[in-house]
């Protein structure tokens, strides 16, 4: 299993906000555990989407210099369940950002209404000591995660490339979509 | 400039949302850690609130110092020195160490940390 549960990022604005999808399917293995007869995505796995849509928010504002980590989750609300077939959409913007960590308010839609509003906090891991337990390498930000972001770059530069049409400044150079495409 | 009390009030609801407590158990003498459970990545949270709701800036380790006691003349048999208390002052003005003076044990530090002294900070952030 990879352990990326976003989908594709729809919307980046630097340092500001996040948009990103994320489609549940019953290839996913662990639709079919919760529950047997009734795919529920776990609660659990929002909150990490939630959480890499932001993480990649606050890497990307710091130049991926740091090692970004869910330190925290001060307040984690559900409003109802998504289930196999459902496309959420995952909004996360940053509140604050210091050199300690971020925090971030991050909300999940499903069918435009609000299905959990999620408050996380990250911390920077101490760049000395972090270095020592795990190397100088950045666990956080994998190529498979950074992939996503990728990606949508690399979308939104054919998208450019293939219209004279100014760049929607709303979509801060990637490409935006309505939440309801597919 | 907001009164004391004011100041009180508002460290309250920030205890209550970054610990997850009652606003009955944030008294002023409560200590963060001993009693009303933060651990240490709380404190960042609670750095990040007290900014927002106070529209203040808290410099890194200006209220939770790090690496204070990093310096083995500071400290010996567990206990701070004239040399550490002297460091210790001048790092955590706000902080009441009238009686910890009395017994500087290293293990105690925890308990300077107060919902009284996070109001005295707040309140010398305000007026400077």
């Amino acid at each position: 299993m990879r352990w990326i549960w976003i989908d594709k990022l729809l919307v980046f604005r630097s340092g500001e906000f996040a948009r990103a999808i994320k489609n549940l399917t019953l290839a996913e293995e662990h639709l079919h555990d919760h529950f047997p007869g009734y795919p529920v995505m776990p609660a659990s796995l929002i909150i990490e989407g939630l959480a890499q849509t932001g993480g990649i928010l606050v890497g990307e504002a710091g130049g991926f210099t740091e090692k970004v980590v869910l330190a925290k989750i001060p307040r984690a609300e559900f409003f109802g369940v998504a289930c196999a077939g459902d496309q959420l959409i995952y909004e996360v913007t940053l509140k604050d950002l210091r050199s300690e960590g971020a925090v971030v308010e991050a909300k999940a839609f499903l069918n435009g209404e609000l299905l959990a509003d999620v408050e996380i906090v990250f911390a920077h891991l101490d760049n000395s000591r972090a270095n020592q337990i795990f190397g100088p390498k950045n666990f956080v930000f994998t190529q498979q995660l950074l992939g996503v972001l990728d990606l949508a770059k690399a979308r939104e530069r054919a998208r450019e490339a293939a219209t004279s049409a100014e760049p929607d400044p709303e979509s801060n150079g990637l490409p935006h979509q309505p939440a309801s495409s597919a | 400039m907001p009164t004391n009390e004011e100041i009180y009030a508002k460290v309250q609801t920030t205890l209550v949302d970054a610990l997850g407590v009652d606003e009955d158990e944030v008294t002023r003498a409560a200590t963060l850690q001993g009693d009303l459970g933060a651990e240490s990545i709380d404190f960042l949270d609670i750095v990040f609130r007290l900014e927002r709701n106070f529209g203040i800036k808290i410099p890194r380790g200006e209220l939770f110092p790090e690496n204070l006691m990093a310096d083995p003349e500071w400290v010996s048999d567990g206990k701070l020195t004239a040399k550490g208390l002297a460091e210790l002052k001048s790092r955590l003005p706000f902080a009441d160490l009238s009686k910890f003076e009395a017994d500087p044990d290293l293990e105690r530090i925890g308990d300077l940390y107060t919902v009284d002294m996070l109001v005295h900070y707040v309140q010398s952030k305000l007026a400077a």
